[in-house]
């Protein structure tokens, strides 16, 4: 049936063309309509290839469907759709349409059958979410969205190098297992790394995402880091090099989350965290380690959406993201302090909330595979995790310290976003057999026993307890204004100013060459003209009248020869 | 704000209840510790209320160790500005959202 036919993007797309040239209400019904009905037609969209063609001697698949790549389109439209309720009221034709093209690219990614098309979506996903960025109007935005742009096109230029190793090693560029063999592997998976926010490839995201607007960060937090979570599940799983990447993502943000201020960068910190989660799930690689990766994932997009989303209302009521600056907004915003109290139960994976039927499906493995160290990592993370996003986010923003501001509940549009985000939180965590069923493997994992329950409960009270003795003692660091070093800067301080000593060294020895070029030069000029530079000289402008009236005479001469000789 | 209305947390009690409250609750965790049989996949979990412990030492050496990361890693918040052109202010795409619906006082 051609119906089938249509890629999850192609609607996206058609629905950024008509958003670019519409306005107001209409606008509005379009942007909603398209992703609606795309992801009515996904859920009837069975298993297998629906679009293929050739090039050269390579076979593209645009458009593959299986139970991996259905479970992150499914999770895409509905952040999606969420963001687009979230942001119906910005007038910003540009924002619009790049959130649409974003999200469309996202979701050609996770359908890509071939490496090639992966890349082209790869790359779409930078040119289009950059914009969300710039959108901001700032020149920190602007130079944040640079840097943003240079190291994510980089990223697709790495994946571009080694699907051409990989065609070349395998004579197919088809997308499925690749591993870490060859330089094909390692290239691509460096590729992914950059996108996957890997240590020391992370920073990208802590300086960009922050620096968005408050609609903006909402389809940022969902797609990019997601794309490469899938790859790496679709490219890498059970590559043990993973496990230890990803214990390291799950712990080193959280410290830098305990002492940010901009409570949206600590958002950022936290994506990396859970996002480590993930790849920890990717690279023990058994069922339910992939299960719970991926579910992970999906509830990932919708919590970390929905904590941005709760964010982004503060920052849009206030104009303030800084924790110093905020305070007690739970007296007029009490809608979003509900909600966001949600999303922080649920991104600290409380019995109830939807993080908690997924995370755990990751440590049962970890335990399950004896990776025991990383286990007790990840154990740590949690308690970190619910530390810093669980209740730093929501006390700083909605109770702590009078801020004096006192600004209503956001538009219905951003609270009737969040609460769909919520309900999904609570929805996913009460009754987990809904995503379970959508998993691409059948483990019969069963979240709610008491031992799990019981242990999860304990560790999260006391790391609350923790939080309480410490702001109690007065030993927790306050929030102040501050700029914390993260690998950031070797780009941003130690390689512009490398690079600008060495240019003024540069410039420096130049100046000094060509100074003394120029002196030995005028000095032979000097010599020169003093013997040429002489009436008559060789050299001479000048030339006496009795010179011309000889060289006449001898071209009349020569006349008068060549007469007589023809 | 004087004429401001009463809020749960102005009430120095209210806070004091909820605390009590969650005191209790972490107690009465600690005891099902003892009461409820829990499989053990790890044997760290044998040790006595291994993850009330575990969360709360976690937590405070998190918190420590940020602390002392920002004796080394804190700098002004306009560390990079310098290096990256003419920013001195940070205009904001939203002020004019700002303007219109926030900024006003909703309990006046």
């Amino acid at each position: 049936m051609w119906i089938l036919e249509i890629p999850p993007f192609l609607p996206f797309f058609i629905a950024a063309l008509l958003a670019a040239v519409t306005r107001g209400t209409l606008r509005g019904v379009i942007m909603l309509a398209l992703p609606v009905a795309s992801a009515i037609h996904l859920w009837t969209v069975p298993e297998g290839v629906h679009l293929q063609m050739a090039l050269f001697d390579y076979q593209l698949t645009p458009y593959r469907v299986d139970k991996l790549s259905l479970m992150f389109g499914y999770v895409f439209h509905i952040a999606a759709f969420f963001g687009i309720v979230y942001s119906l009221h910005v007038r910003d034709t540009v924002q619009q349409v790049a959130a649409l093209m974003y999200a469309g690219s996202g979701l050609g990614a996770v359908f890509s059958g071939d490496l090639l098309s992966l890349f082209v979506f790869w790359e779409l996903l930078a040119f289009t979410s950059v914009f969300l960025i710039w959108a901001r109007k700032s020149s920190r935005s602007y130079q944040a969205g640079m840097r943003y742009l240079i190291i994510q096109v980089l990223s697709g230029v790495i994946l571009l190098i080694g699907a051409l190793f990989y065609a070349a090693e395998h004579g197919s560029l088809e997308f499925g297992f690749i591993g870490l063999e060859g330089i094909a592997g390692w290239l691509i998976f460096i590729a992914f790394g950059i996108k996957c926010a890997f240590p020391f490839m992370h920073n990208w995201l802590t300086d960009a995402y922050p620096e968005s607007t408050a609609t903006g960060t909402v389809f940022l937090s969902a797609f990019t880091t997601k794309v490469a979570v899938y790859s790496l599940a679709r490219g890498y799983p059970g590559t043990e090099l993973l496990v230890y990447i990803g214990a390291a993502m799950t712990c080193f943000p959280i410290f830098y989350a305990v002492i940010e201020n901009d409570l949206r960068r600590v958002l950022a910190y936290s994506l990396i965290n859970q996002v480590g989660f993930m790849v920890v799930g990717v690279g023990i690689g058994t069922a339910l380690a992939i299960n719970g990766a991926v579910s992970h994932a999906f509830n990932d997009v919708i919590f970390k959406g929905l904590l941005f989303m709760t964010m982004g209302a503060v920052l849009h009521m206030t104009g303030r993201m800084n924790g110093s600056d905020l305070g007690v907004l739970y007296k007029t915003m009490p809608k979003s302090t509900v909600l966001c109290i949600v999303g922080a139960a649920s991104i600290s994976a409380f019995p109830l909330f939807s993080g908690f039927v997924s995370k755990s499906m990751v440590m049962s493995a970890a335990l399950e595979n004896d990776y025991h160290l990383i286990w007790l990592m990840l154990l740590f993370a949690s308690a970190g995790v619910f530390h810093h996003a669980g209740i730093k986010i929501p006390y700083f923003a909605f109770f702590a310290h009078d801020s004096g501001l006192r600004v209503s509940d956001p538009p219905n549009n951003m609270l009737l976003a969040m609460l769909i985000a919520a309900v999904l939180c609570i929805g996913i965590g009460v009754y987990p057999a809904a995503m379970y069923s959508l998993l691409p493997y059948d483990t019969g994992y069963n979240p709610y026993d008491a031992t799990h329950v019981l242990a999860q409960t304990q560790l999260l009270f006391f790391s609350a307890l923790a939080f309480v003795w410490l702001n109690l003692r007065g030993l927790y660091p306050p929030e102040l204004h501050s700029t914390n070093l993260d690998v950031e800067w070797f780009y941003r301080r130690l390689f512009p100013v490398a690079i600008q000593s060495l240019f003024a060294a540069i410039w420096k020895l130049d100046g000094a060459l060509r100074r003394a070029v120029v002196t030995r030069l005028q000095k032979y000029l000097d010599y020169l003209s003093g013997i040429y530079h002489v009436p008559s000289g060789l050299l001479t402008s000048s030339r006496p009248a009795g010179s011309m009236a000889m060289w006449v005479a001898i071209f009349l001469a020569g006349y008068l020869f060549l007469s007589f000789v023809y | 704000m004087d004429n401001e209305k009463k809020h749960f947390f102005d009430d120095p009690n209210n806070v004091k209840r909820v605390l009590r409250g969650f005191y209790a609750c972490c107690v009465v965790l600690v005891v099902l510790d003892f009461v409820i049989h829990r499989h053990i996949y790890h044997s760290w979990e044998n040790l006595w209320v291994f993850y009330p412990i575990f969360g709360f030492i976690a937590c405070v050496v998190l918190v420590e160790v940020a602390k002392l990361m920002r004796t080394v890693l804190m700098r002004p918040e306009d560390y990079y500005d310098e290096f990256e052109s003419d920013i001195s202010d940070r205009p904001d795409a939203n002020q004019g959202h700002r303007a219109k619906s926030g900024g006003h006082d909703v309990d006046t």
